[in-house]
């Protein structure tokens, strides 16, 4: 099968080049990351403010089947309608470190569009982590009970 | 071999532990040295230390009087393919948003 998101995680490199072609026509994919209302649809998330423009920022609120919340943000630096979003991206409440996002859409023929993201991380270290993050989630989801467990009985 | 790379996946689950192969893989360190980057008493990071070590992912070495702690790369490459589970869950969030957006574009052509 075909894989039609491609991670390209270089070994000792604090960085990740994420890319996607889509079957959508360039605006339309532009469009996704702008309209607030779009955004909160595909990412699942409150979208509490999204100001597309050079020194505009963002803050994001999503609610996870536990029902914490979690918000991030960033700070968007270069804002180039269909072409380029540059922004940083920040977990609150977390000890990740603020992460710097090239956004970059190009039109490929029939109507097709594609999406580079290129993210740069504090360090190689600190890319390392976020790589692992959802499988650790995944497991963390699976073993919640034991962990929980495991965490009280570690605390007394 | 199931069980090994069980533990393995196991033992990188626990954020203290994570935390402690992020320190160690700038450098090699001491038990004490690394210790003393945790609020948790040196008891409970010396048995993570122990469980990375069993799971290789962690190797000592002694140095003089006392043992350093190194990260294994050979074996953090055998968990080199969690990057799947983020390209999944990249993959996943863009299908959403081609599907949100081909509604969006029929809803515009009606």
């Amino acid at each position: 099968m075909k894989q039609k998101t491609k991670i390209k995680a270089e070994e000792g490199k604090q960085e990740v080049v994420i890319t996607r072609e889509f079957d959508l026509p360039l605006e339309l994919l532009f469009k996704a990351y702008i309209e607030p209302g779009i955004v909160e649809q595909w990412m699942g998330t409150k979208v509490l403010k999204l100001e597309s423009k050079k020194h505009g920022s963002y803050q994001f609120e999503t609610t996870d089947a536990q029902g914490n919340q979690h918000r991030f943000n960033g700070v968007i630096h270069e804002f180039s309608p269909n072409r380029k979003i540059t922004r940083t991206f920040e977990m609150e409440n977390t000890p990740f470190a603020v992460q710097l996002e090239f956004l970059e859409f190009e039109p490929l023929p029939l109507d097709t569009s594609k999406l580079t993201i290129q993210i740069v991380y504090k360090s190689v270290a600190h890319r390392d982590q976020m790589l692992q993050l959802p499988f650790a989630q995944g497991i963390n989801m699976a073993h919640n009970r034991l962990q929980d467990i495991a965490r009280k009985y570690k605390l007394t | 071999m199931m069980n090994l790379r069980r533990d393995v996946f196991q033992a990188i689950a626990d954020p203290t532990r994570r935390a402690i192969l992020l320190l160690v893989a700038s450098q090699s360190m001491t038990a004490g040295a690394i210790a003393s980057n945790f609020a948790s008493a040196r008891p409970t990071v010396s048995k993570h230390l122990q469980i990375l070590t069993e799971c290789q992912l962690l190797t000592q070495e002694q140095n003089g009087r006392e043992i350093y702690y190194h990260l294994n790369p050979q074996k953090m490459k055998e968990i080199a393919d969690f990057i799947e589970p983020f390209r999944k869950m990249w993959d996943e969030r863009f299908n959403k948003l081609e599907t949100v957006m081909k509604k969006y574009q029929s809803k515009k052509i009606e």
